[in-house]
């Protein structure tokens, strides 16, 4: 399964390292990023894929939402077929 | 792959604009659980809710986990329970209404529905014992949802049900009134309903159903009212076309949510309900979405003329993105669960009787409206009647569910809380009708029912 991250908040040093780190760990392989700042606010959004990750969903959104509150940026990861039946018939 | 703008969109709906789903609803039924022992009847009731249903709380947290879009209620509707106790006692009745809330609680859904009868031409003895029963079991229980449907297009207005209603909300009224007459915001008097319906008050599984299906109800009035609002001042089909793309994707949301959860729970997907659910959020209100058409105030003239776009546009866009609909599909105007007509209501801009006006375009009807603990029962039938005519003559579905709340007045406020919200009492009108509803008997089908 493919999950989409998407990060926004303030922007400082470390963010994708931070982010980052924890796929790794959790042994997710990232296949996209796009990262942008608009008025200062970081902006980036990444497709992951899911297929070799270990243990559950649930811990890795919440190592992200964790990793987030240290961040002081908002994660959330949402499972890619939200967007795709939004956007594409 | 989807770009960075579509996926900001749908987050920014999500976490801005109250996208959510309201609700997904199991229908079970429960036609093989009659039998001649209340106590056996009770025990097949329990064990088969509580068998069907034992994931969907589960399922529904997982999905709404992984997709990162919440799912407020959980809920389970059953085949009108009037048909599994058929030869029972009131006694009996209450004894099942409360053995569905013991199940309602074991699986840890928000709601249950389907203390039912359908007596739009006639009772049973099973109709008549369940509906003696309404008050008593909804005092006693607190996840149960009553219905009871008086007339349809095709039978005509069964007008001694419309007496015995007013007669059973009042009652209701007095038995809850330590909650300001609470119980009767599980009660729904109905005409033309539908076997489908995944919302409460008034969902029931229909007899036409399959043994077990998952129905879904959307939401996200606040995501058409984001939408409207970069069209200001543009005409009425560039409303319309703004309306029709939001409900389009709100609604792909809804089919997603359903299949997902048919498969995961291994039941058939039932139908998704094209609906704009409104909750007393600010930001979550059908009644801004009138307003930001141009309307000073829900229930300025124009509002039904507003209200009739939105709930067709709503339809128009909901219909080809999902593959199964049915249900109510349309806006819904509940008083006291809307923002907007709250305060509408308060500031005495939107009265019943244009809220009366607005139920003849839109989905359902007269809904969670406070009215004055002392208007009379032959009052309130006589109110029900008038829906039920809007109703059986325009092929729709209409519904009143009104709160006589004990010991209050016009003006006065009633605080349900939750989902439920905040209810102005509303005036109605003193003109005595009791003559008129004490005739009972029938009102005969239209013309039009005549179709074959």
């Amino acid at each position: 399964m493919n999950a989409i991250i998407t990060v926004v908040g303030k922007d400082r040093v470390g963010i994708i390292c931070g982010v980052t780190t924890v796929l790794s760990e959790l042994n997710v392989n990232i296949l996209d990023i796009s990262q942008t700042i608009m008025n200062d606010i970081f902006t980036m959004i990444m497709s992951v894929s899911l297929k070799d990750m270990p243990g559950s969903f649930a811990n890795l959104s919440d190592r992200l939402a964790k990793e987030g509150e240290k961040l002081g940026v908002v994660i959330n990861i949402q499972h890619e077929d939200i967007f795709n039946s939004m956007h594409r018939i | 792959m989807i770009n960075q703008t579509e996926i900001l969109e749908t987050i920014n709906m999500i976490e801005k604009e109250n996208l959510d789903i309201r609700t997904i609803t199991m229908g079970i039924s429960l036609l093989d659980c009659t039998s001649e022992s209340i106590d056996s009847l009770l025990t097949k009731v329990y064990d088969k809710v509580t068998k069907k249903a034992e994931n969907l709380v589960k399922v529904g947290e997982q999905i709404e986990a992984e997709y990162g879009i919440p799912i407020i209620n959980k809920r389970i509707s059953v085949t009108p329970i009037s048909l599994i106790g058929q030869g029972k006692t009131s006694d009996d009745f209450v004894k099942i209404a409360k053995t569905l809330d013991k199940a309602a609680n074991t699986v840890g859904v928000n709601f249950i529905g389907g203390f039912s009868a359908l007596v739009h031409k006639g009772f049973t003895v099973g109709d008549t014992a369940l509906i003696d029963a309404i008050p008593q079991a909804l005092s006693e229980t607190n996840l149960v949802c009553s219905s009871v449907n008086v007339g349809s297009t095709k039978a005509g207005i069964n007008m001694d049900a419309v007496k015995k209603m007013g007669e059973i909300i009042k009652q209701t009224a007095e038995m809850t009134k330590n909650t300001d007459g609470f119980g009767c915001a599980k009660l729904v008097v109905f005409a033309n309903a539908v076997e489908d319906n995944p919302f409460m008050a008034g969902a029931f599984h229909g007899v036409g159903e399959a043994e077990c299906v998952i129905n879904v109800g959307v939401s996200g009035p606040g995501v058409v009212k984001c939408a409207l609002e970069k069209v200001k001042g543009c005409d009425f089909q560039t409303v319309s076309e703004t309306v029709k793309k939001t409900a389009f994707k709100i609604t792909r949301m809804g089919n997603l949510v359903a299949k997902e959860a048919s498969k995961r729970l291994n039941v058939p997907y039932g139908i998704v309900d094209l609906s704009l659910a409104p909750t007393p959020a600010v930001g979550d209100s059908v009644a801004y979405i009138l307003e930001e058409m141009g309307l000073e105030k829900c229930g300025a003239h124009g509002t039904t003329a507003a209200l009739a776009l939105l709930n067709d546009a709503v339809k128009k866009g909901g219909i080809f993105a999902a593959s199964n609909v049915g249900g109510l599909s349309g806006a819904f105007i509940p008083v006291s669960e809307d923002a907007g007509m709250i305060e509408a209501a308060k500031s005495g801009a939107l009265s019943i009787e244009k809220l009366e006006a607005m139920t003849c375009v839109c989905s359902v009807g007269l809904d969670m409206i406070v009215i004055p603990g002392d208007t009379s029962a032959s009052t309130i039938s006589a109110i029900i009647a008038d829906e039920a005519a809007i109703g059986m003559i325009n092929n729709k579905t209409t519904a009143v569910r009104v709160i006589p709340a004990p010991g209050k007045k016009v003006g006065d406020i009633v605080e349900f809380g939750g989902l439920l919200g905040t209810g102005p009492v509303m005036k109605v009108s003193n003109l005595d009708s009791s003559a008129f509803i004490a005739r009972g008997g029938r009102i005969p089908a239209p013309i039009h029912s005549l179709r074959n």
